[in-house]
């Protein structure tokens, strides 16, 4: 695995540290609700982040905070949304999986937003060429038809529309091939729309492969399906995972620590305590207010 | 026993009876057994007849329309009820229209289940009861899950009305004791509806509460709080089909209420609450001593946070507040 910069490797320790944080705030009952942590998957927006641009829209789902991490360095903002407290992206009102903040969006109902993200997407072709709207989809989320609707739309209308999907083999307690016939590939081979399968987590190589693929949605507008081949590591939602240890999948991290454990040492004990402050000033807030009903 | 056992008993049950009876839904094979756990150890029983399903609300109904349609029985599990909307389609324009735009009446029997309401923190889609959205359909049923109302007995009926129902479950009563009730009041059923009043002979016309099975608790503590600090004894009436409703065997009773207040869950605005007030408006016109008074959760969405969702979801002191001010004003 190529040396990452330290600037990378701080943002995908800040993402793996903030989930398991919360992990442990709801073990302690410190938060409520639900949330899905992406640990494993760290490193799909962090390969993306350079080759989105400010006015590029994104479109997140019910495993975002990773999404949201790669786009605003704001573990307190997040953090504060999810415990409810002053400062919070939302007031608090939408929680871990209904952000929004200048052109990132996240909604907790699966489908919905590829059908919106085109809206976005036909409406950027004409105003704004070259920005491109993207959108975060699990291989799960495949079964609703919302997402065959929007893909024909945007093929049929040319809409710069980058579709990532984190295959990491399982929707909340169920395994792909339990709930997909045929293939991502496949399936957007029937749009003649654009597929590209990126296996591993090596993020410079994942950054080279898809560059020009991302620069030609922006040129000669299209949808792309850009397919990771991932690992949920953890559970659906707080502590609901049914499949034996060995069964989780492959831990980036891991092998990273391995190859680098100098580097990997010294940024994670910062990224430990820079999160560690976080919650404990976080916490310590007054309740969000809302005012907007 | 909880009234989420109840529940899972009664699929148990179900299935092992009936031959012709299929569950599907997303995330119910064992070990996981649905993300609320209620359709545990039927996959590993009835394999073949309980499916685990891709994210497809709109085809898991319009398949258990099929199933209907060809002799079968299905009821499905909608992973939170706020889905429900994907489906809406299938339940408006096919399955409920089926039973009668054919000329002839076509026999639908299908339960979609729908985990439902707030004060658990999920956040505003998912979290909401959808009940007034399918008031009014014609041939859809709606039922409401209560800790008084045996699940068993409730889907049987369901079934056998032949129509396609929609079973709403209050999410926070599937820990809740089946069949209790605070120690101060004892209950009964009367036809479909459990009556609830104060453990006291001729106790309780002071107020008329009617409210469904997800309310319940809260409704209760409501009057045991109107009981103990206001002396007011009311009697609170637990349908467990919701639409169409039938309100004829209550009117001796609520017209002779100092006051009737109908206390349901869902965002206010054509509800189905409103439905039942205006129905009592008109029938008990002349001897109504007040207005029947509404109370719903307000007409907002529902924040994730908990102490902005109190806010907005019906608390029992949202009910306590409602018959207090209308009988004190
Ligand atoms: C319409 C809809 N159906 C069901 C759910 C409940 N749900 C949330 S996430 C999820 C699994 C999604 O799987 P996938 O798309 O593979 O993403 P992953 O969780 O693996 O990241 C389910 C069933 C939902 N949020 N929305």
């Amino acid at each position: 695995m190529n040396r990452l910069t330290d600037e990378d490797l701080a943002l995908l320790l800040l993402i793996r540290l903030f989930e398991r944080k919360l992990l442990a705030l709801f073990e302690r009952g410190a938060l409520n609700g639900t949330t899905h942590t992406c640990l494993g998957q760290e490193y799909v927006p962090v390969s993306l982040r350079p080759l989105l641009r400010a006015d590029d829209w994104v479109f997140s789902n019910h495993r975002g905070h990773g999404h949201y991490l790669a786009r605003f360095d704001d573990p307190d903002g997040l953090l504060a949304e999810i415990m409810g407290r002053k400062g919070a992206v939302c007031d608090g009102v939408g929680g871990s999986q209904h952000l929004k903040r200048d052109r990132y969006l996240s909604t907790g109902v699966q489908g919905q937003s590829l059908p919106v993200a085109t809206g976005v997407a036909l409406n950027l072709k004409r105003t704004a060429p070259g920005a491109l709207a993207c959108v975060y989809v699990g291989d799960g989320t495949w079964g609703e038809g919302a997402v065959y609707e929007a893909l024909n739309l945007a093929q049929l209308w040319r809409l710069p529309l980058l579709v990532v999907v984190e295959h990491n083999g399982i929707a909340q307690s169920t395994p792909t091939e339990l709930q997909m016939a045929g293939s991502v590939a496949g399936r957007a081979a029937a749009f003649g729309i654009g597929h590209r399968r990126v296996e591993g987590w090596d993020v410079a190589d994942i950054r080279q492969q898809l560059a020009p693929l991302v620069e030609h949605v922006r040129t000669e507008p299209a949808p792309l399906v850009v397919e990771f081949a991932t690992h949920r590591l953890g559970p659906h939602s707080k502590g609901d995972d049914t499949r034996p240890a060995d069964r989780r999948g492959k831990d980036w991290y891991a092998a990273y620590r391995a190859a680098h454990p100098g580097q990997a040492a010294r940024i994670e004990a910062a990224a430990g305590e820079r999160v560690d402050r976080i919650a404990e000033e976080v916490a310590a807030r007054p309740p969000s207010t809302w005012t907007a009903t | 026993m909880r009234v989420g056992e109840n529940l899972n008993q009664a699929l148990h049950g179900l299935l092992g009876d009936d031959p012709s009876v299929y569950v599907l839904g997303e995330d119910l094979l064992d070990p996981y057994g649905g993300a609320f756990k209620i359709t545990r150890g039927l996959s590993a029983r009835f394999p073949g007849r309980v499916l685990t399903t891709p994210l497809s609300e709109g085809a898991i109904v319009g398949a258990a329309s099929g199933l209907a349609l060809a002799g079968d029985k299905a009821i499905v599990e909608i992973m939170f009820g706020d889905f429900a909307a994907l489906a809406f389609d299938q339940i408006v324009n096919f399955a409920s229209k089926s039973v009668s735009m054919y000329g002839h009446r076509v026999p639908m029997p299908m339960v979609i289940r729908c985990p439902s309401g707030g004060n658990r923190g999920y956040g505003p889609t998912h979290s909401q009861n959808l009940q007034k959205h399918f008031v009014g359909v014609p041939g859809l049923s709606l039922f409401e899950m209560s800790p008084f109302h045996d699940n068993r007995a409730v889907l049987d009926r369901m079934l056998a009305s032949a129509r396609p129902c929609l079973l709403f479950e209050d999410k926070v009563l599937y820990t809740r004791g089946m069949y209790e009730v605070d120690d101060l009041f004892a209950w009964e059923l009367a036809g479909d509806v459990a009556v609830v009043r104060p453990d006291l002979p001729a106790a309780g016309a002071d107020y008329a509460l009617i409210a469904p099975g997800g309310v319940a608790h809260r409704a209760v503590a409501a009057m045991r709080w109107l009981l103990l600090e206001h002396d007011l004894a009311g009697t609170l009436y637990v349908p467990s089909q919701l639409y169409p409703f039938d309100v004829s065997g209550l009117l001796p009773a609520l017209g002779a209420a100092g006051l009737v207040c109908v206390a349901e869950d869902g965002s206010a605005g054509g509800t189905w609450g409103s439905h039942v007030a205006a129905e009592l408006h008109t029938r008990l016109w002349g001897s109504l001593k007040r207005p029947v008074r509404l109370v719903s959760s307000a007409d907002g969405v529902i924040p994730t946070a908990p102490h902005l969702e109190r806010d907005v979801v019906l608390q029992d002191t949202t009910i306590r507040r409602a018959v207090l001010e209308a009988l004190h004003g």
